[in-house]
């Protein structure tokens, strides 16, 4: 089913970009929250150029946990039916960064994980009563934590935990909640990280994959691509001992 | 992390040196990779569908622009539509041909963004009825190299908007780009093919066809003597009525197979094939857009297929009499390429150093082997004898003195990046082959 409206929090993201773009030509209005105003109103033209949607733009920054509750005000009052949300905003320095700079271990833990489980609980009684679906962006890098990136990693497990009972709670009033992990996605957040190959896979084809979860009848998690369960079901269980001397 | 170090090479996979690269997803990470030092110079790259080194930039900067890709504005009322430079001719057919509007100027490969097109001032097989690509730009905004944005027409800056026209990215990278789309009535295309059996028949039948809307042929570069030419003269109007066409499926070439797959005994096979399908008074179809203007974007990576050494293009523009020394020459080598294109063309337009002129565009491959830059100088000195000149979205051996000879422009294109690049900024392995600052590289 078609969502009347989507929320899109972290919406400067490529991924999100790509995600607006195919919710548009389902037929959905859509909100594009984020801290660019200057990008998202350039995405926002896009849209309407493209769908002939209602689209607008609002400020929103996941850190400022204060104003979490008067954006999920304005966000309920402007529009009717039911809703969408996209989580799709993540931070993602190297461990090296942060090591060479501890303070930012906080910063990376509240945007990825504090900031999206503020902002989804107070989302909760809006989805209650519109009715809708929640879509998260985790992480494979949630799911055991590595040497090489475990301080992202350890809050991406925080909020696929916190998704999990989440997920329980809405499904009372027959709301779905999603969890996507992705594995390695070609954006800015992979640039001259990650190498190119096989594993790399489009932001556009997991949009796609992303929406048509939401307007399915599925919860719960799944990975993207799929190939990414089989590689995490053996990264999960390779025996510590092994596992501490892995370069990854 | 802004920068990462990779190989780039153009869409005929030669080797080249490593460079450094960056994705911009926002202006602001766009201007950061324009000002952002670094050694060397700095050149926009769109998806890499030169065949050369005009978007490879070795031991310098590329900024990579295919994720600035948004629609600005579009007015159905005129088909006027502002796009973010990084956009794909793919793209906007797909959003748009379903709207009723078609991009006026369609290259031979729709993954091609904007950008480029203009950079190269493109051109179709309806040149002759509708110009090349800038013909129907009214404006775009020009991010200069200290990172400010200027917003260049005809009007506002002719010297500027000439010099971007076909200028090889070498005035700065386009950020977006103001072009207007023709309205047609269907998706589709009355689609004529006629054989020919030599050159004569050839240019006659183009002539004679002169009313189509699109016209191309294709000829069998292996054939000689009296058969000098043969091939298929392809012509296309638009259909007042739509067909049904299935989602496309992209299919791609798997691996890339030894470079000896290509020889001419299969080249030969395949000339002959194409031909025998055809019946001998022609054909005539109903064809969508895509499956006439695009044959080769249905296998993806099909480039690959030339192996590991990669291949090099040929294309020039020449006057009719030019023709039969060049294919002759083509021939002789016997160096086995099989799509060659023959296109008549149009009156040049303003870029000043912008490929499309008068005369006749043949366009071929040839794989990378011993002997091919000597071919291709020969077809440089041949081109340049008739007064012609060759197309740098395809070179990748041309020399500077054939390139300044061919390109009588070029010292007013060089005054202007004197203007808005005086501390030379901006290059790329082709600027630097071509001399195109002259003086030091
Ligand atoms: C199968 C195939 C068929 C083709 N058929 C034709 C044809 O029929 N007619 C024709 O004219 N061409 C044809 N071409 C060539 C192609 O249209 C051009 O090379 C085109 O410029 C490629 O666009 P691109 O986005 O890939 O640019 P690139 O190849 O990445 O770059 C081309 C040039 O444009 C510059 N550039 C790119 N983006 C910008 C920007 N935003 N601002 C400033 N400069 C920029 C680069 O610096 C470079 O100099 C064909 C190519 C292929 C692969």
């Amino acid at each position: 089913m078609t969502m009347s409206r989507w929320l899109i929090l972290g919406a400067t993201s490529p991924i999100a970009r790509e995600f607006a773009r195919v919710a548009a030509a389902s037929g959905a209005d859509i909100v594009l929250a984020g801290r660019d105003m200057e990008d998202m109103e350039r995405s926002a033209a896009d849209i309407r150029a493209r769908s002939e949607r209602a689209v607008s733009v609002v400020e929103f920054d996941a850190l400022d946990m204060a104003a979490h509750e008067a954006f999920v005000r304005r966000f309920d009052e402007g529009g009717e039916g039911s809703v969408g949300v996209f989580v799709a905003f993540g931070f993602m320095p190297s461990q090296a960064e942060i090591d060479a700079t501890p303070e930012l271990g906080a910063h990376v833990i509240n945007a990825n994980f504090t900031g999206a489980a503020s902002v989804l609980l107070w989302l909760k009684p809006v989805l209650e009563k519109r009715k809708g679906v929640v879509v998260v962006l985790g992480s494979v890098a949630g799911d055991r934590g590595r040497a090489s990136n475990y301080t992202y990693g350890s809050a991406k497990a925080g909020l696929h935990t916190f998704l999990q009972g989440l997920r329980i709670v809405l499904g009372r009033s027959g709301v779905r909640v999603i969890n996507i992990k992705p594995g390695f996605i070609d954006t800015g957040m992979s640039w001259g990280n990650v190498k190119d190959g096989p594993l790399m896979a489009e932001p556009r084809a997991l949009a796609e994959r992303a929406l048509k979860l939401a307007d399915g009848k599925g919860e719960g998690e799944s990975y993207f691509p799929w190939f990414w369960f089989v590689i995490m079901t053996i990264i999960k269980s390779v025996p510590y001992k092994i596992f501490r001397k892995l370069p990854i | 992390m802004m920068w990462k170090t990779a190989t780039f090479s153009g869409w005929g996979r030669l080797p080249y040196g490593t460079c450094e690269a960056a994705r911009p997803e926002r202006l602001s990470q766009l201007r950061a990779a324009m000002t952002g030092g670094g050694a060397g110079t700095v050149i926009a790259r769109g998806l890499g569908r030169s065949y050369g080194d005009c978007a490879v930039n070795e031991g310098g900067r590329l900024v990579l622009t295919e994720r600035l890709d948004r629609l600005v504005s579009f007015d159905a009322t005129t088909g006027e539509v502002v796009v973010e430079a990084g956009i794909s001719l793919r793209s906007l057919l797909d959003i748009f041909l379903p709207r009723g509007f078609i991009v006026p100027v369609c290259p031979g490969s729709a993954f091609v963004t904007v950008g480029g097109a203009i950079a190269n001032d493109v051109h179709g097989k309806n040149h002759e009825k509708d110009g090349a690509f800038a013909a129907h730009v009214g404006w775009f905004e020009l991010m200069l190299p200290d990172g400010e944005i200027v917003r260049v027409s005809r009007e506002s800056d002719a010297a500027l908007f000439d010099a971007t026209v076909g200028g090889i990215g070498l005035t700065g990278i386009i950020v977006t780009a103001c072009l207007r789309l023709t309205r047609v009535p269907s998706n589709a295309l009355i689609v004529r093919e006629r054989p020919v059996p030599d050159l004569d028949a050839l240019l006659a039948k183009l002539h004679e066809e002169a009313s189509a809307t699109y016209s191309v042929a294709w000829f069998d570069a292996l054939a000689g003597g009296g058969g000098l030419g043969r091939g298929i003269v392809e012509t296309a109007t638009v259909s007042p009525t739509s067909i049904q066409i299935k989602p496309r499926k992209a299919r791609s070439l798997p691996i890339t197979p030894p470079s000896l797959v290509l020889n001419p005994l299969s080249v030969r096979a395949f000339n002959a094939l194409y031909r025998a399908r055809m019946p001998s008074n022609g054909r005539e179809s109903l064809r969508g857009y895509d499956k006439f203007l695009f044959p080769l974007d249905s296998l993806r990576g099909w480039n690959r297929m030339y192996g590991k050494p990669g291949f090099r293009q040929f294309q020039s523009i020449v006057p009719a009499a030019a023709l039969v020394p060049l294919l002759e020459r083509i021939r002789a080598s016997r160096a086995g390429s099989f799509l060659a294109v023959l296109k008549a063309m149009g009156p040049a337009g303003t870029g000043m150093l912008a490929f499309p002129m008068a005369g006749y565009a043949v366009a071929l491959d040839f794989p990378n082997r011993p002997g091919v830059v000597e071919l291709l100088g020969d077809l440089e000195r041949i081109t340049l004898e008739h007064g012609g000149r060759v197309y740098l979205a395809k070179d990748s051996c041309l020399s500077a003195q054939g390139f300044a000879a061919m390109y009588p422009r070029l010292p007013e294109f060089q005054d202007v990046l004197e203007r808005v690049d005086p501390k030379r900024r901006l290059g790329s392995t082709m600027s630097r082959r071509l001399g195109i600052r002259g003086g030091a590289p």
